[in-house]
């Protein structure tokens, strides 16, 4: 590769760990919690949500483990109630919205754009410290005082629910600044500290994704700030703005509530994209196929995206032409996934391909992708949606789209950057044995939910009929086998960050700028200034053979 | 790479270690702060979004709702903050050209308007505490409750007006600390770009204000 030559020797038979890296360039807690630059803040992103991704996923055990029988099995209606609030508000404001921008686009982007650092590094740490106090409050909140309104805080309910709203919403809003100044912070980095020679076009897919992600996290996010805002103040003042009984107008909050979190699912699945499109050529060993396309669908999505938002109030009363009409939009989200998916499986296409845990990933993304896409398509038309609307099959639905994608993504980056982040190896084939429980045990967690939703069964219950049993026991089953996944994640990455081979400066061969530094990286990253010279993910010049590697 | 590591010229003081030049420093704060008064813009509109439709369920509710209001008071207002947009771009201007003495008293102005306006804001708001023009529950304006959800025009006028009471206050804050860099030679001809900000911030107040007088006081 004719960029630069990496910092120290070209990995092979001798992998070396630098001594001085930005893990101990500095020492002591303060360095740490005071610290300005962005690979220690995406440390410390990863490190919280992880934590929060422990805490919600405790939840989503609670529930299924109350659903696994039809009458009351482990708790009470209030704290089932509960459980799933603290679920999906942990699993969504503080874990899947941050995970992949907080963790790696603040870790990989600026490395993959050549950058000492991203364009207003206190700003970053500020947005890190915002998301601590957001999801502190928001907890403790939740636990103390309790929330049992679902993640949507719909009013009526929301503002009349005897439990304490409005520290959650407090922390909510908090975290919605933390997003938007990630956001902020990463589109001026794209446009400003792009190393000589990185057009637009040479950027990575990566990095794309990011920029389409952090579109709609600075547009998008100041209005879910308003509206949980809006309903605190209603909570404990009564204005009546969403209160038909003082002439407000319920839906009203829906319209607004929905203008921020159908683009949120963008936030969440996007960045998750563009990890695939970056780890597809990498483990394909293959230049990416249709660059362009996989670019420019992404701020397609992002775009298309702002409009869709009203397909989650076809029962709301909303005129049938207004139903089409979101119906018809949302499906052009589908027309941009698939535009997205047939050029990753067209790299894969007579790759060379690497397979290790971030290949079985990406299977299990690409399978998660399209069948949650087409139930996306499906529940998006109007005449399915009315008998879908509210039942498990949406909770499948958006399971599989937004949880089996993000969480597929997710776990792509940890392992295709573990040993750029800390410079060792985790366990190739404990890696694909976790993979297999994970791919698996989702697949087991949310097929029984299509069923049993498609039958009838509505979510936000705590009891069911005895003839939905069978399928929440198989759904209870899948869940065991994700947790048992995601231990052995734990260990061997934990294994790894002990005792891991040294992974030297690029064990998987890539063609990310990010790998042309050490593995850790320097505190200043590049130890030369990065000139770029050539197409992004150039596994081969035209017309030359795919090379097989083994690693 | 001409002047990345500074071994040619001087690096400018200051230039922060991740940028290349302070041309591409400055850039980046503009855009940075383009942005966040996109993220303003936005949060403002929802609650133009909510007036929006409560005008059009109860049209004549908020006719005559809006004509409660203090024509004068607003006009006057309005006329306190576009002049005050004046004087804190005259300060930007003169911190360009090194007119120190001048561009401390034009920010001592437009502190002196945004204080003008707070206080006449106080004026009408005490007046609707005491006709109980207030929103929602705490609504009891006798006169105005023969028409459908009165309260709900009080409501939408206590939040936006509101809601942009505590950005001038925020943009107040910001000139202050704008002004205390100026006194203490922080900015110069040659680095001035947070004055600008600070000015654009200020300029987003008040343009919100602009929409917000005619919707409110006017129509």
């Amino acid at each position: 590769m004719s960029q630069q030559s990496p910092a120290s020797q070209h990995n092979g038979d001798n992998p070396v760990y630098p001594t001085v890296n930005y893990l101990n360039a500095d020492r002591g807690v303060k360095s740490w919690l005071l610290t300005l630059d962005h690979k220690r803040i995406a440390v410390m992103y990863f490190v919280s949500v992880l934590v929060m991704f422990l805490v919600g996923g405790i939840f989503a055990m609670a529930v299924r483990l109350e659903l696994l029988t039809p009458g009351p099995t482990i708790m009470g209606a209030n704290t089932y109630n509960r459980m799933f609030t603290l679920h999906g508000v942990v699993m969504i404001f503080m874990f899947m919205i941050p995970a992949i921008p907080g963790v790696f686009g603040n870790f990989c982007m600026p490395l993959m754009l050549g950058a000492k650092d991203v364009a207003f590094p206190k700003l970053n740490l500020l947005s890190l410290y915002l998301y601590w106090t957001g999801s502190i409050l928001a907890i403790s909140a939740i636990v103390g005082g309790g929330l049992d309104t679902g993640w949507t805080f719909y009013p009526p309910y929301s503002t009349s629910t005897p439990m304490t709203a409005f520290p959650a919403l407090l922390g909510v809003f908090i975290l919605g600044f933390s997003s938007i100044l990630t956001g902020l912070n990463f589109i001026v980095t794209i446009h400003t500290l792009r190393a000589p020679g990185l057009t637009w076009m040479r950027m990575q897919l990566f990095v794309w994704a990011i920029y389409a992600t952090s579109i709609i996290q600075v547009l998008a996010t100041p209005v879910i700030g308003l509206t949980v805002m809006l309903v605190g103040i209603e909570k404990v003042a009564g204005f009546g703005l969403f209160d038909a009984t003082k002439g407000g107008d319920p839906v009203l909050f829906q319209h607004f509530f929905w203008f921020y979190s159908h683009p949120a699912v963008y936030i969440m699945v996007l960045p998750s994209m563009g990890v695939v499109s970056d780890a597809v050529a990498a483990f394909a060993r293959k230049n990416v196929f249709g660059y362009k396309m996989i670019a420019y669908s992404s701020l397609g999505i992002a775009f298309v995206g702002f409009f869709a938002w009203g397909h989650h109030m076809f029962v709301s009363g909303q005129s049938p032409f207004d139903n089409g009409a979101f119906a018809v939009i949302s499906m052009f989200v589908g027309v941009f996934t698939a535009i997205k998916v047939f050029n990753w499986v067209g790299t894969l296409y007579r790759g060379a391909i690497l397979v290790s845990a971030p290949f079985l990933y990406i299977c299990g993304f690409l399978f998660f992708v399209v069948f949650g896409g087409m139930t996306g398509i499906a529940v998006a038309t109007v005449s399915l949606d009315v008998h879908w609307h509210d039942t498990y099959f949406v909770v499948a639905h958006f399971h599989f789209i937004m949880v089996g994608a993000v969480i597929m993504g997710f776990l792509i980056a940890i392992h295709y950057w573990f040993p750029k982040m800390f410079g060792r190896k985790y366990h190739e084939g404990w890696g694909m044995v976790a993979a297999s429980f994970i791919i698996l045990g989702f697949i087991a967690t949310f097929i029984p939910q299509f069923l049993a939703g498609n039958a009838g069964m509505p979510r936000r219950y705590y009891m069911y009929p005895e003839r939905f049993q069978a399928l929440n026991v198989a759904s209870t089953a899948g869940a065991s086998l994700l947790a048992i996944g995601f231990v052995i994640i734990a260990i061997y990455l934990i294994y790894a960050l002990l005792r891991g081979e040294i992974a030297g400066d690029n064990p998987w061969n890539s063609k990310g700028i990010e790998w042309l530094t050490t593995s850790p990286p320097d505190k200043h990253n590049f130890p030369k200034p990065i000139v770029v010279t050539q197409d992004p993910h150039s596994y081969q010049q035209p017309g030359e053979e795919v090379e097989h590697v083994v690693i | 790479m001409s002047s990345s590591d500074g071994s040619h010229a001087p690096r400018h003081p200051h230039l922060a270690g991740h940028f290349d030049t302070i041309e591409k420093q400055d850039y980046a704060a503009r855009l940075g702060m383009w942005l966040f008064l996109g993220t303003e813009v936005l949060l403002f509109a929802g609650l133009f979004l909510g007036y929006t439709v409560y005008r059009h369920f109860y049209h004549e509710t908020f006719h005559h709702c809006s004509r409660a209001l203090s024509l004068n008071l607003g006009a006057t207002n309005t006329v306190i903050l576009i002049t005050s947009s004046l004087f804190v771009a005259v300060a930007y201007w003169a911190v360009k050209v090194n007119k120190k003495g001048f561009a401390l008293f034009m920010l001592a102005l437009t502190i002196l308007c945004a204080i003008a306006f707070l206080c006449i804001k106080y004026v009408e708001y005490r007046h609707k505490f005491q006709v109980g023009e207030l929103p929602g529950k705490f609504f009891h304006a006798e006169e105005l409750m023969q028409y459908p959800a009165a309260n709900m025009y009080f409501t939408i006028y206590f939040l936006t007006t509101g809601l942009h009471a505590f950005h001038v206050i925020v943009g107040m804050s910001v000139l202050i600390w704008v002004a205390k860099g100026i006194w203490k030679g922080r900015y110069t001809p040659d680095y001035y770009v947070p004055v600008e900000l600070g000015a654009l911030y200020w300029h987003l107040v008040d343009l919100v204000w602009i929409f917000l007088f005619p919707l409110l006081y006017l129509i």
